[in-house]
């Protein structure tokens, strides 16, 4: 599609090209540095006791024998990381859960931690630790830890957002609602109404990278942490306050991020490495171990809900109502509100409700996980919206269509929408090829849309010239997946430069001000917006410069192409001056050239997005083959599309996971029972087709170049989109996700029991 | 303690180390060789992260005791430049964007010549099942096969050249 610039008014020369990524050359030699490849002299080994019980009081711990053990250097627990004074909040809560204090709150919460000389000698002074544990009742599926006679985690916690003040605590943190109109009124003007109950399983980010860091700090206080992190201002400013030190003090460096997707925004073992650093006097290494990742880094809300729609014969939407159970791990979140914020935008609904509760758990504290929240709220009304078309004889696309949000509609959860492009994805989908290609027997085809807001966020950036005219664009914000590419070019595109003049490098958190985290999309967003400025900025540095080099007022020079140019016919005899020119006499000019920018950056661009899959499913085993998978998706403008198309892909693949195979697995003694990458299962190459992505370009009003968020949405529609195509392939509606073949396969016989009746909850 | 003292060839190089018995090969390439290309994934043969050949069979490093590599030859991803030049397969996957967060690339890049060397030619299907071992959360593997059937297009052209 062509590049719609009525909102930015220009065309691009080399955005939207499809360069060479600058730090490829390190990442295919393996030169790349990640968290767990640095190192530091008389570095120690940091390994992590983690509790083997859901829920337990911790009556005593007795390291002694440990530290007692030739080659330790220390052994932390709760006393080693007091809470500092004023500390509350999630601060606190995330102190407490990278350390137990008290308590033992789920399986694999660190209880306490050694520092040694090797791998060995550490994990040897673990089981030296004599941790007296009292078992207590625990509580791990959502619904449940709903009940009244529920055993209640934290008996500081009061539901918020209800009227009047619960009287005692429970285990709802809180309650959040956002709707318009009223909701009775519309379900008694609907002709048909669909109401189901959904659950999904909790998912892990699944990075392949597991969580590592490198912490040093000095006798004098001060220090320094190696991480892999989505935000390493972030990390200081959490760390240093969590062990009391000033924020100044704190470097923290960002490695090479392994993959993050949200997980490596929160801190879990970084304080403890600190605090181990801080005992042990020497550097120490922290890497997490793949069962360590899984048991006790964030696993995404496992959920249920309760979905209604109401429609009249003629396909109008007129009535929803959801009610949405998250589970937030052991301390309490947001997701369930996020689930509310997300789960209607993408129709005009008059009259909805959406209904949100924040749930704790005797699980894993609940992180971030691509578009939060969004696709379980997506999989339930996505699949009710096909439930809801099949009923009033309506294609499924035609419904969606006629019921999409609109520019200038107001949406549930707040704002009046901006220029979207929920309907041109979904208009996409109708005219894709993809939807008229024949299907074989056992085989479906679904579709399901998407929504996430995207963020943008505190960010600041510095642009260097150097001294033969190369550009070195310093930002921020980590590059998880491409990012220093589309900057360099953004960069480039300002300052009418060939892309190979520009480098882009990641700051640490004591070469630039402060960046919010790498997350809710915004990478490439905030820290593009910020180059762009920057860049505008050097600009006003170099008419300076120029002026200054040609004896004339800066008024009268302009840049244009990458050069000085001075207008008007009295400078008709001054010949261009390119930035290489002005670079090298900047010494005599005024020394070096630099501009800067620290932004706000507000107006990110929800961002939509329509996929449609083909799926077979074989009715003896349940099993499931994705045989086709088509994403269509709003980018605003992509940068450089090669890793918008990734990012599209990458999602897909995720949500096709989370759809088919992937969830925590707790036993009833509350331990979790799959751990590991082969009773975990992630897609493979061999699981997946090709992924089809089409590239829509909407531009977003609040970017000077119209690009929005990419990274999320494309996970939020995958789960409905396979639901929607299992049912068309087999005739069974599943209500419980992941999809897995034992699930399929006894919906299929229910289903083969009731004589084909109709669809069955599964 | 004990330990042995290995004797191998890695990337064509002479190459001793002295490690404690129990140590995975994993540990002994990075923590004693300084190949820190080889990555960790998951330590128990899930992620094919610390994918390596071992006399040019491909296999996971973690899977493997560092005292088996004795009088073996080892390869690495460190070992695909050749002449300073790079590998086909690391070209492909810079312009094919086959990398995102590129933590598992030094795996596919070894596993993916495995193949090449066994099959030159491969459909798909076979890219995809050699592939299989190796996990990528980032990409969707999409651009992955693309940049293999690009390198393995490319290694035939210049060979019959
Ligand atoms: S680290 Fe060896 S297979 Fe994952
Ligand atoms: S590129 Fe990140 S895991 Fe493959």
């Amino acid at each position: 599609m062509k590049h719609d610039n009525s909102y930015t008014g220009q065309d691009f020369k080399v955005i939207g090209t499809r360069v060479k990524r600058p730090d490829g050359i390190d990442k295919v030699t393996g030169r790349a540095r990640y968290g767990a490849d640095a190192s530091l002299p008389g570095q120690l080994v940091g390994r992590v006791l983690r509790s083997p019980h859901a829920h337990a009081r911790i009556k005593a711990i007795d390291i002694s024998k440990a530290e007692a053990l030739p080659g330790v250097k220390a052994v932390v627990t709760a006393d080693d990381m007091p809470v500092p004074e004023g500390l509350s909040g999630d601060l606190k809560h995330t102190l407490e859960n990278s350390m137990a204090r008290g308590r033992a709150l789920y399986d694999g919460h660190a209880v306490a931690a050694v520092a040694a000389i090797d791998a060995k000698t550490a994990r040897k002074a673990l089981q030296l630790i004599e941790v007296d544990y009292e078992p207590l009742p625990h509580v791990t599926d959502v619904d449940a830890a709903m009940q009244p006679d529920a055993p209640v985690i934290h008996d500081w916690l009061y539901t918020s957002g209800v009227d009047p003040k619960p009287e005692k605590p429970s285990n709802v943190a809180q309650r959040t609602e956002f709707g318009l109109g009223d909701i009775d009124a519309g379900f008694a003007e609907a002709d048909v109404v669909i109401e189901r109950s959904y659950k999904t399983e909790a998912t892990h980010q699944g990075y392949i990278e597991p969580h590592a860091c490198l912490a040093n700090i000095r006798p004098d206080g001060s220090g320094e942490l190696w991480v892999t992190t989505q935000g390493p201002f972030v990390y200081r400013n959490v760390c240093a306050q969590l062990l009391g030190m000033d924020i100044a003090k704190l470097k923290v460096t960002s490695s090479e991020i392994g993959g993050g997707f949200g997980g490596k925004t929160h801190v879990w073992a970084e304080p403890v490495a600190l605090a181990l650093s801080r005992k042990a006097n020497r550097p120490v290494k922290l890497v997490m171990t793949r069962e360590e990742v899984f048991r006790a880094s964030g696993p995404t809300s496992s959920t249920s809900m309760d979905i209604k729609l109401g429609a009249t014969r003629d396909g109008k939407l007129v009535a929803a109502r959801a009610e949405m159970r998250y589970g937030n791990g052991a301390f309490p979140g947001i997701w369930g509100m996020l689930s509310c914020m997300t789960s209607f935008a993408c129709y005009e609904i008059a009259n909805c409700k959406a209904i949100g509760y924040d749930v704790v758990q005797n699980r894993p504290k609940v992180a971030a996980y691509r578009a939060p929240s969004a696709p379980m709220a997506a999989f339930g009304v996505e699949s009710a919206m096909d439930e809801l078309a099949a009923a009033i004889g309506m294609d499924p696309v035609e419904f969606r269509l006629k019921n999409a949000s609109k520019e200038g509609g107001q949406s549930h959860y707040g704002p009046v929408w901006g220029p979207i492009g929920i309907r041109a994805t979904l208009e996409a989908v109708r005219d894709h090829p993809h939807m008229k290609a024949p299907l074989g027997p056992n085989q479906g085809r679904g579709m399901a849309c998407g929504f996430w807001f995207n963020i943008g966020g505190q960010t600041c950036s510095d642009l260097n010239v150097g001294i033969d005219g190369t550009v070195t664009l310093t930002v921020g914000t980590v590059d998880v997946g491409g990012s220093r590419a589309s900057l360099g070019l953004i960069a480039a595109e300002e300052l009418g430069i060939p892309y190979e003049q520009v480098q882009v490098n990641i700051a640490d958190t004591g070469s630039l001000g402060h960046n919010d985290m790498t997350e809710g999309s915004r990478g490439t967003f905030s820290s593009g917006m910020a180059a762009i400025f920057a860049a505008r900025n050097t600009i006003e540095v170099l008419r300076e410069r120029a002026a200054k080099m040609w004896g004339i007022p800066v008024e009268d020079v302009i840049w244009e192409a990458g050069q000085a140019k001075a207008k008007g016919s009295e400078h008709s005899n001054l010949p261009p001056l390119s930035l290489k020119d002005i670079a090298a006499k900047s010494p005599k000019t005024g020394g070096p050239i630099a501009g800067h920018n620290e932004v706000v950056a507000d107006g990110a661009g929800v961002s939509f997005a329509s996929h449609i899959c083909d799926i077979e499913v074989d009715p003896e085993t349940g099993a499931t083959k994705v045989l086709r998978y088509t994403v269509v998706q709003d980018a605003g403008k992509a940068i450089h599309p090669d890793y918008v198309e990734g990012q599209f892909q990458g999602g897909a693949a995720q949500g096709i996971g989370w759809a088919l195979n992937e969830e925590y697995i707790y036993g009833e003694d509350g331990r979790l029972q799959n751990p590991g990458f082969l009773d975990y299962r992630m897609p493979v190459c061999s699981d997946l087709p090709f992924i089809d992505t089409k590239i829509l370009e909407i531009p977003n009003p609040g970017h000077p170049y119209g690009v929005r968020g990419v990274g999320e949405t494309s996970i939020v529609p995958p789960l409905a989109a396979i639901g929607n195509a299992l049912s068309n392939a087999v005739g069974v509606r599943m209500h419980h996700v992941p999809m897995s073949p034992p699930r399929i396969l006894k919906a299929l016989r229910e289903d083969r029991r009731a004589n084909r009746g109709p669809a069955k909850v599964a | 303690m004990s330990g042995v003292l290995v004797t191998t060839t890695i990337n064509g190089d002479a190459v001793q180390f002295a490690c404690p018995e129990e140590e995975t090969l994993l540990d002994a390439l990075r923590d004693r060789v300084g190949l820190l290309g080889v990555k960790e994934g998951c330590g128990t043969g899930d992620c094919g992260a610390c994918s390596i050949t071992l006399d040019g069979r491909l296999v996971c490093s973690c899977l493997v005791l560092a005292a088996e590599a004795e009088g073996r030859e080892i390869g690495t991803v460190e070992g695909l430049v050749e002449g300073g030049k790079l590998h086909p397969l690391q070209e492909s996957f810079i312009s094919h964007a086959a990398l995102q967060c590129g933590i598992c690339t030094p795996g596919f890049l070894v596993a993916a010549k495995s193949l090449l060397d066994r099959n030159p030619d491969p459909t798909e299907t076979e890219i995809r099942y050699a592939l299989a071992g190796n996990l990528c959360r980032c990409t969707g593997y999409d651009k992955i096969v693309r940049a293999v059937q690009n390198a393995a297009k490319e290694m035939r052209t210049a060979k019959s050249a």
